[in-house]
């Protein structure tokens, strides 16, 4: 209610010359954004659409990007699972070394994602650390979709513990506190009441984790160069075959994560409304 | 009923120390004190939000110390209404009686019923923020009495309204508590709001409880003078309407006519006036005061740098020193007391 209220009377506002030299200046970082998609998009959709369509029929284009995306989905169920607990005790208390533990969440942000790439590989190549273990049980992370996993996993979790941290600090302690008044454990409280309220801040944490882990190349390329992941594909056309056979399956891509993450986000801004507004 | 016994808890900068009550069942008990008191902390103990480091909370005999909020009965309304935004009016009252495993049937008959007796059935399919304050706080209340608790704790539960709005839920508070039978505590830092409510006001002051008592003795015989300060001072005079027109009643106190502003059309009421509204003379003052009262002075207390004046009429007033040395007044002279008819907040008396 009030945020479109604050909206609402932001449209009154009017332009000094600081807002609008200020907004000159803005404009170079949107030009830079634009020109650099849109120079691909156009001299693949309207200079060589045939390489676009060649592409679309390459089996080994289409295999890469629907393992890219199905491979992150997998990443980002785990982090939903695993870190939406996390999140919340995140959210809802204190303790001794809460803010090193945050830092720690936020550490595959800084990384270098090569290094994050070769400390994994380290961990779970089959004479790792971890890897042994799994290894012996017959379960093996290089080159296979479980190392892609693990490796999109490892990038894409500060994403959503963060953004599932600061959905559940959103929702009012009065809330969980009045609900257990009324008769619910802590268990029903939690799936009742603090979880669906939280609900839009995970979904759009899972989104970000969801698009971080396809866009992942470096850790990935380290623990698992085979099942090839359309970035990693594409980098390997890039060097074997140049811009002509890198650039349609780029392109591609693209489209595909474009296609998805607008029907997402509008989905999302439809349940955002549906509490916020009226 | 509720005891508590010996209860020391600290939070964060709150803290209560041995704070020790008993509310007999069905009582309305006010809470009084300033921000800050540890108030909403002793609330939140006996609805079991948290473990006391020391003492023992017994509601209706028996011992609940150790026992998770969600088996204690309780029914809790917050400041800022906290309602489930997430669900509609309906579904807010419904979900006490819903994790009580009531059935269906029971649960949609038990809402309207709740509904209908704090007056917001027209409201059941709307979304909590679609609401205003006062509404939001009514489903709230709805809410929270909608599992027949036998219990009932507010939070300054009219804190967060404006004064027309607080006027007209405290009336709603009074009216509900007469009909439900339900043992409640309200905190408030209002002394008006804990004068017109309370059978009985505990006065709460970092952290200890430091005075019990009716509203009478309260608010006419503070203990010590960090409560005169704090709850001020208030008259009730005990009357029956007479007539009312457009709002301006007159009221009959002790067969003497009192002109006061109020909604009420008849039937017995409290008339509270503040002491500073109330200006003592020697001599009949012309003025605007509609309210002139003729008495003699019963008795006059020394509090240190204030005193007490008792009148015949029944009414206390408080004068400093100096003024009352300049007006020599001693026992048994006669002076006026005007006050106006403004200056009055009227009460309907239940008992």
């Amino acid at each position: 209610m009030i945020r479109l209220n604050v909206k609402e009377s932001l449209k009154e506002v009017r332009w000094s010359y600081l807002s609008i030299i200020f907004a000159i200046i803005g404009s170079v970082i949107v030009i830079f954004i634009i020109a650099t998609i849109f120079n691909m998009l156009f001299s693949q959709l309207i200079l060589n659409p045939q390489g676009l369509l060649e592409a679309m029929k390459d089996p080994a284009a289409s295999k890469s990007i629907l393992l890219t995306l199905y491979a992150s989905f997998l990443a980002t169920l785990i982090a939903v699972v695993l870190g939406t607990p996390l999140a919340y005790v995140l959210a809802r208390h204190v303790f001794p070394g809460k803010s090193l533990l945050e830092s720690l969440i936020d550490v595959p942000v800084i990384i270098p994602h090569t290094v994050a790439g070769i400390a994994l590989y380290a961990l779970l190549m089959r004479k790792g650390a971890v890897g042994t273990a799994f290894a012996n049980l017959g379960i093996v992370f290089e080159d296979s979709l479980l190392g892609i996993v693990a490796a999109m996993l490892f990038v894409s979790i500060p994403f959503y513990i963060n953004a599932a941290r600061e959905g559940f600090q959103s929702v009012n302690p009065h809330l969980e506190h009045v609900a257990r008044t009324l008769g619910a454990n802590q268990w029903k409280t939690f799936y009742r009441i603090s979880l669906p309220l939280t609900g839009r801040h995970l979904f759009s944490g899972a989104l970000m984790a969801w698009a971080r882990g396809i866009s992942e190349f470096g850790a990935v390329i380290m623990i698992a160069f085979y099942p090839m992941i359309a970035p990693v594909f594409i980098y390997y056309r890039f060097t074997t075959q140049g811009l002509e056979g890198s650039q349609p399956i780029a392109v591609l891509l693209i489209l595909v994560c474009f296609t998805i993450f607008i029907t997402l986000r509008t989905i999302l801004k439809r349940w955002e409304t549906h509490y916020d507004s009226s | 009923m509720i005891a508590l016994k010996n209860l020391t808890y600290t939070l964060a900068s709150f803290s209560i120390k041995n704070i020790s009550l008993h509310i007999p069942e069905n009582e309305y008990f006010v809470l009084l004190g300033p921000t800050g008191a540890g108030k909403t902390l002793i609330l939140e103990l006996i609805a079991g939000f948290h473990i006391p480091h020391k003492g023992q909370i017994l509601l209706n005999n028996s011992d609940v110390t150790h026992l998770p909020p969600e088996k204690r009965n309780i029914g809790f309304v917050y400041q800022d209404y906290s309602l489930f935004p997430h669900m509609t009016v309906k579904d807010n009252i419904a979900f006490g009686l819903e994790m009580h495993k009531t059935p269906q049937m029971e649960i949609e008959r038990k809402v309207k019923d709740t509904m209908n007796l704090i007056g917001i059935s027209h409201l059941k399919e709307r979304h909590p923020l679609t609401l205003s304050g006062g509404e939001q706080q009514r489903v709230s209340l709805a809410r929270a009495l909608a599992t027949n608790p036998k219990i009932l704790l507010l939070d300054e539960p009219l804190g967060a309204l404006d004064p027309r709005t607080q006027r007209f839920l405290r009336e709603e508070l009074k009216r509900i508590h007469e009909t439900q039978n339900v043992t409640t505590i309200h905190v408030t830092h209002d002394q008006t709001e804990a004068l017109i409510l309370a059978d009985r006001i505990g006065v709460i002051m970092n952290g200890e409880i430091v005075q019990v008592g009716s509203s009478h003795e309260l608010f006419n015989r503070p203990i010590n003078e960090r409560i005169a300060e704090f709850v001020g001072v208030e008259n009730v005079l005990k009357g029956t309407i007479k007539s009312n027109k457009d709002g301006l009643a007159l009221i009959d106190v002790d067969n003497r006519e009192v002109c006061a502003l109020t909604n009420i059309k008849d039937g017995k009421v409290d008339v509270f006036i503040r002491p500073e509204n109330i200006v003592l003379s020697k001599k009949s003052l012309r003025s605007s005061a509609r309210n002139v009262f003729k008495n003699r002075i019963v008795r006059i207390t020394n509090l240190g740098p204030i005193l007490n004046v008792e009148l015949d009429s029944g009414l206390e007033i408080f004068i400093t020193k100096q003024s009352a040395e300049e007006m020599s007044l001693k026992q048994g002279v006669q002076v006026y007391a005007s006050f106006k008819a403004t200056a009055t907040h009227v009460s309907r008396r239940l008992t």
